[in-house]
């Protein structure tokens, strides 16, 4: 299996794993003050520093939750109904942040079809009345990287907090919320080789928000809960190597990334990759194949033992097309020629000439299904057939 | 060789694929969403319903091949459901099942398993499929189970379909099947029949439903109440829809009378339903259109034994094709119950010859048994 889904989910890390494995013996409840109980905290906290260091916080300010998609729901549900008023968001956002405020107004900046975000035009969306702006540190399905400092600075100067997704950023390109400015930022464990299940808010000093789940009053009665003590311990030893790795990694997987992609658009007519040009994750390549129906490929290449993703998934297994996508101005039926790789620190140089040896047979034969019954294959099937 | 199945979540087709990879294929499950049925809340119906599709993956499972969703919803509107309520505005009684086989399943669904280097597509019909008498082309034959087949379903494939179509329980009776099934231990071999139309609630007539959609459609329903008649005119009653009646059906009239009275007609430009006795529903000819041959194309008139609907009897006939794909069907015997919109199936014995559509019988009225 050759797998290029690593915006879905990331591989484990071994050292995470066996960091974790060696946690599940720590059973006792974080909160509680005897020796076992000490124990586990002191595995919790240390992977909060973990956390708190690959953004540039203060330990103090990450606050641990399940996962990315209730970092962001905690942040704007909390900001929103803290402060009261509308948020502004970009139309690239990932569904956490889209559907995280039923009922509070909000504004949308659409990226330009190059796949940029024109931090002028998000901060002219704020009005006196904006409790919160949202932009996504990096997008999912294209990999746009979004000016999030100049989006700060501008609101901040027009008094709305700030949000940022930073979930498919987190270890891939340097973050630092002192730098972007932002009061919450939203990181997942399982993005960056870390557990599903695990995910943090960082909450600027100072900065309060309206608690969602009180309960037991852990995380600083921000989020209650008994802690997920695994979990957590992986996502920590996650965050350190991919800390210690960015740099090195980034610019290996861009590499990758790089050939895989000019590959593509040099060997398969009809093809384009969306958002190249402009600022982007290095692991990311979205390339729309003209003419082909990416549900299809994607079948095909799984066949093939080819991981890639493409649009967003439904409850019922089938896909609709990208919602980032169709905010760059791209046609529902474009969007749904769209195919996403990628790429992360275990796929190979091999790995890449492997998929660019079956893509274009792939390619060939998903476009040519529109084309009249009766093929060859179907009457060689037929002469074979009981 | 890589091939699809067409898996619905029953056992039918579960067993196909059972089949395919003891022949040691690459199996491709493929599952269907055709019709969302999430506004009808509460409400709940066999067949394209999410369970039907989380069956089909355990029986994925359990045989370990991969399975896909194919999200077809948008084909099935326009290629079945659309003009099945246009059908039944139009007076006639359609059969959604045929169009879904040849304009979605062996259509949409097989092209994009071609896509996915699929070279054969599989179901879980109870038909088979054979080497014609010259030897060089392939013909589509009735189930081994006289209980269970299905050709009456799929006599509208094109011969470039039949040939890509596989169909691995065609030589088995349902019994056999759910043996198969059991001794696999898959998940759905116990699992009941569905009979219903798969995107009608379960409890309503396809009528409601016709009622229901056409307007989301575009498609005017006709004024209410509408006149039930006698054959020269004499009102009966009033019905609520003519599209909830079918030539040749006895219950429901909500008409009082001395003798038995059975739906001879249904007239949806003078928005009427026509009663009169069981032996004014006897025909000796009928109009056939849409007409395709599977099995290979007839030169000219010929002799078969002709089906009007599902496990009906078959009646000996001259077939006459005509202008395009129209034609008359000339039956040996009066044949009862000639539904508008129903299929007329031909046989040479267990071959599908093809089929075509009835129509109403514009060339004569109604013949009694005595004519």
């Amino acid at each position: 299996m050759i797998y290029f889904d690593n915006n879905a989910s990331t591989k484990l890390d071994p050292g995470a794993l066996s960091a974790m494995e060696a946690a599940f013996h720590l059973f006792g409840n974080p909160s509680s003050l005897h020796a076992e109980g000490r124990r586990a905290r002191r595995a919790v906290e240390d992977a909060r520093e973990e956390v708190a260091r690959l953004v540039g916080a203060e330990p103090a300010e990450i606050y641990f939750t399940s996962g990315g998609t209730e970092a962001n729901a905690m942040a704007i549900y909390g900001a929103t109904a803290e402060r009261g008023g509308s948020w502004v968001r970009s139309g690239a956002e990932h569904p956490s942040v889209r559907e995280a405020a039923p009922g509070v107004p909000g504004r949308v900046v659409d990226p330009d079809p190059s796949g940029a975000l024109d931090a002028a035009r998000v901060v002219e969306a704020i009005d006196p009345g904006t409790a919160l702006v949202s932009v996504m540190s990096a997008n999912n399905e294209y990999g746009g990287i979004f000016p999030v400092g100049d989006i700060a600075r501008g609101a901040r100067a027009r008094g709305a907090l700030v949000h940022t997704d930073a979930v498919q950023a987190a270890g891939r390109v340097p973050i630092d919320v002192r730098a972007l400015e932002v009061d919450l930022l939203s990181v997942s464990a399982h993005k960056l080789h870390g557990p599903r299940g695990a995910g943090a808010l960082f909450i600027r000093k100072g900065v309060r928000i309206a608690v969602r789940t009180p309960g037991g009053g852990q995380e600083k009665r921000l989020r209650g809960g008994t802690e997920n003590t695994p979990a957590l311990v992986g996502f920590g030893v996650a965050a350190r190597l991919a800390g210690e790795r960015l740099l090195h990694d980034a610019r290996a997987i861009g590499q990758l990334r790089d050939r895989l992609e000019r590959s593509i658009l040099e060997g398969i007519s009809g093809t384009r990759a969306i958002g190249a040009g402009q600022p982007r994750l290095p692991n990311t390549s979205a390339i729309l194949f003209e003419g082909a129906l990416s549900e299809t490929l994607l079948m095909r290449l799984d066949l093939e033992g080819v991981a890639v993703s493409a649009g967003s998934a439904c409850s019922s297994g089938t896909l609709a097309p990208s919602p980032a996508i169709l905010a760059l101005g791209f046609s529902p039926r474009q969007a749904r020629q769209v195919i996403r790789f990628s790429l992360s620190r275990d796929n190979t140089a091999e790995e890449v000439d492997a998929v660019l040896r079956c893509l274009p047979a792939a390619v060939a034969a998903v476009r040519q299904k529109a084309d009249a019954p009766g093929p060859e294959a179907a009457a060689a099937a037929a002469r074979s057939s009981r | 060789m890589r091939i699809a199945v067409a898996m619905s979540g029953g056992v039918d087709s579960s067993v196909a694929a059972l089949l395919l990879k003891r022949e040691g294929h690459e199996v491709v499950g493929l599952s269907m969403q055709l019709w969302d049925r999430s506004a009808e809340t509460g409400r709940t119906s066999r067949c394209c319903a999410i369970d039907d599709l989380s069956d089909a993956r355990r029986v994925a499972w359990a045989l370990d091949i991969p399975h896909y969703v194919l999200d077809l919803q948008e084909e099935f509107a326009e290629k079945v459901v659309r003009p099945f309520v246009a059908s039944y505005l139009a007076g006639e009684t359609p059969i959604p099942c045929s169009a879904c086989n040849s304009k979605v399943k062996f259509a949409t669904l097989w092209d994009r398993a071609r896509g996915m280097g699929c070279l054969a597509v599989a179901t879980g019909h109870y038909v088979r499929k054979a080497t014609g008498p010259d030897g060089d082309r392939t013909v589509l034959r009735k189930g081994a189970d006289p209980e269970k087949d299905q050709s009456y379903f799929l006599w509208d494939l094109t011969p470039e379909q039949l040939s890509a179509a596989r169909f691995p329980v065609g030589d088995l009776t349902k019994t056999e099947v759910r043996e198969l099934a059991r001794a696999a231990a898959l998940p759905t071999a116990d699992k009941k029949e569905s009979q219903e139309i798969c995107f009608v609630p379960k409890g309503d007539h396809a009528g409601d439903f016709v009622r229901e959609h056409a307007g989301a459609m575009g498609l005017p329903l006709p004024t209410l109440p509408g006149r039930i008649e006698a054959p020269d005119g004499r009102p009966l009653g009033v019905h609520s829809g003519h599209y909830r009646f079918t030539v040749g059906q006895r219950r429901g009239l909500g008409v009082a009378a001395s003798e038995r009275l059975y739906v001879l007609s249904v007239d949806p430009r003078e928005n009427r339903v026509v009663v009169g006795a069981q032996s004014e529903l006897s025909v000796r000819e009928a109009r056939v259109e849409e007409m395709r041959f599977v099995s290979g194309q007839p030169a000219g008139p010929f002799r078969a034994r002709a089906r009007v609907r599902h496990r009906g009897v078959e009646t000996p006939a001259t077939v006459v094709p005509g202008e395009g794909a129209s034609g008359r069907v000339l039956f040996d015997e009066p044949v009862r119950g000639v539904a508008p919109g129903q299929s007329c199936v031909f046989y040479d014995g267990d071959v599908v010859l093809g089929g075509g559509v009835l129509r109403v019988n514009v060339a004569a009225p109604p013949r009694t048994l005595n004519s």
